[in-house]
């Protein structure tokens, strides 16, 4: 299944804030049209290396290649959809407000920004509440605003931090049927997630502790190799718990 | 355009949240009228100049508690009163004294008054004189004392509340992550800043034409040059106080931090930029003021509403105002490094 175009290639990135190292070593490539999953617990790295893959953050040693260019590159940036884990949002302004502006900055303008806006809604299910103000949203219809804006322009390669928390279980079955969508129109993505089902539905998955990817491949392969029932029992052979 | 669809959001978010709105309006309205109301004088010692003393007279005159200066001539002594070098000269001819005042501080004017009353009593006693006729360079007899302090005081208000509520909004972009959204988005840091320093722009400018209008028409404040001056230089205050306040937020961590520069960065503002006399603050601390941009500011209102001067006296001014904003400009682009190198 997989195409062999490289989308997302590091190399021997490690990352350290003063003496605390927070990623070390990690090589990995990603490949054009999967389901790219990084698994791991909070405070394992995550964050900082899909920050660095959006370009927000730098590597102490080693390098990212996003669509064979070198991060930090701004012309790649216009191909990154980047859902943050944090809702970035402004709360003061209504859900259309806020995507009228995330879109501008994309340069999508007249008809074509009034139609994205539209289909995006229709992803996430908030056509209903596009006039309200962010202010009144509740936590999950925020995380879905935020995915919304996320996939506006379009995106090669989307990347989403946690995109799921607090999003209740139809929604998200919702919501990885629209990945799945994405994927057969070629767009690559990574999805960062702690919890085990979610990383189930992954096309591969890197294995995320402590700064150090444990492990990398399907979530069958996974599962086979360490002769696992789930990926909770794989995660822990190679984590180290269990010999 | 990018900065375009910033500053569109930057206005609507001022929009709704009208509290802050009124606060940058109707605050400085309110304590300026407050300060109409209560402000006093305060004690200082009269800088004068003596045209034409007669040798006798000079005896009898009781010399004390001013710094005095000989002129020879009546022009070097009216040069010297433009230059801001004396408050006023007394010009003796034919054994009559003429009274000549700057004007445009009425604290200083009746310092001087009281002072040439206490010199000329042993004169008086001695020879039959014709009382001393006083004539004002700028300003007037019956003029108050806010109308001296009230540019200083619109200036001032102008630039705390842009500092505070741009260095918020700036901040508060930072921790609610939206800042970072904005870089993982192809917008340049310079063009953040830019789009900040516009949509900002847009609403100072309105709030200063509605408090500078209020000022003048409503309390009456002194108001000599033109209305357009005034303008210009409270915009190019506001946006110092602007980028400056951006580029403060980036070492505050919350809305508290933010609070405590005020002490810190906007109070020294405020004493060393003329509110009060400057020769009556110690020396060791007058260095202040001119490398406050409030300083410039104030002495450029200041120059047009009490002076009623125009361009040629108040540019150099307006280009200082602009080099500090040009300074912060360049220090906030530099400071949005630490959040994406590129």
């Amino acid at each position: 299944m997989i195409n062999e175009e490289v989308i997302v290639a590091t190399k021997q990135i490690s990352k350290s804030f003063g003496k605390q190292a927070v990623l070390r070593n990690i090589s990995l490539e990603i490949y054009k049209g999967e389901i790219f999953g990084f698994l791991g617990p909070s405070g394992a790295g995550k964050t900082t290396l899909v920050k660095q893959l959006v370009g927000l953050d730098l590597p102490t040693a080693g390098e990212n290649y996003v669509f064979d260019q070198k991060m930090p590159s701004l012309p790649i940036v216009e191909k990154i959809g980047y859902m943050a884990q944090s809702d970035a949002l402004y709360s003061e302004l209504s859900a259309k407000e806020n995507l009228e502006f995330f879109a501008a900055l994309y340069g999508l303008k007249g008809k074509q920004r009034k139609m994205r806006i539209a289909e995006v809604m229709e992803i996430v299910e908030l056509t209903d509440h596009l006039n309200k103000l962010v202010s009144n949203y509740s936590g999950g219809m925020k995380r879905r605003l935020s995915l919304a804006i996320a996939l506006l322009h379009e995106p090669k390669l989307l990347i989403l931090d946690e995109p799921t928390v607090g999003i209740d279980p139809v929604l998200r079955q919702s919501i990885w049927n629209s990945f799945y969508e994405l994927k057969k129109s070629g767009t690559t993505l990574i999805v960062t997630t702690h919890v085990m089902d979610e990383a189930e539905k992954c096309d591969r998955l890197g294995m995320l502790r402590d700064g150090q990817l444990i492990a990398c491949g399907t979530p069958e392969q996974l599962k086979q190799i360490t002769n696992s029932p789930n990926l909770e029992e794989a995660f822990l052979v190679y984590g180290g718990a269990k010999a | 355009m990018r900065i375009f669809a910033l500053v569109i959001r930057i206005l609507r978010q001022f929009v709704r949240d009208k509290r802050t709105m009124g606060l940058m309006i109707f605050a400085p309205i309110f304590v300026m009228t407050m300060m109409n109301l209560v402000f006093n004088g305060e004690n200082y010692v009269p800088k004068l100049g003596l045209v034409n003393l007669p040798e006798q007279m000079k005896d009898q005159l009781n010399l004390e508690g001013a710094k005095l200066t000989d002129y020879d001539n009546r022009d070097l002594a009216e040069a010297a009163i433009v230059n801001q070098q004396i408050d006023g000269y007394i010009l003796f001819e034919f054994f009559s004294p003429t009274i000549v005042l700057e004007g445009s501080d009425p604290s200083v004017n009746q310092v001087v008054m009281k002072w040439v009353q206490e010199a000329f009593k042993s004169l008086q006693q001695a020879t039959p004189l014709q009382e001393p006729k006083i004539k004002f360079l700028h300003g007037t007899s019956d003029m108050g004392q806010f109308d001296y302090l009230g540019p200083v005081l619109l200036g001032f208000f102008i630039f705390f509340f842009v500092f505070l509520i741009a260095g918020v909004s700036f901040l508060r972009e930072r921790t609610t992550g939206t800042l970072e959204r904005l870089l993982a988005s192809p917008l340049r840091r310079w063009e953040i800043v830019v789009g900040y320093l516009l949509g900002f722009g847009i609403f100072t400018m309105l709030q200063s034409t509605i408090i500078v209008a209020y000022a003048i028409y409503v309390l009456e404040m002194l108001m000599e040059g033109a209305f357009v001056y005034v303008l210009i230089i409270t915009l190019l205050l506001a946006l110092t106080a602007l980028t400056l306040g951006i580029f403060l937020s980036s070492f505050a961590n919350n809305e508290l931090q933010m609070m405590q520069f005020i002490p810190i960065i906007i109070t020294p503002q405020l004493f060393f930029s003329g509110l009060f006399h400057l020769e009556t603050i110690s020396a060791w601390l007058s260095w202040i003021g001119p490398v406050t941009p409030l300083y410039y500011g104030a002495n450029a209102l200041r120059d047009v509403m009490i002076r009623g001067y125009g361009w040629n006296e108040i540019y150099r001014d307006l280009l200082v105002l602009i080099a500090f904003s040009a300074l912060f400009l360049l220090l906030n682009i530099f400071a949005l490094k630490k959040y994406r190198k590129i």
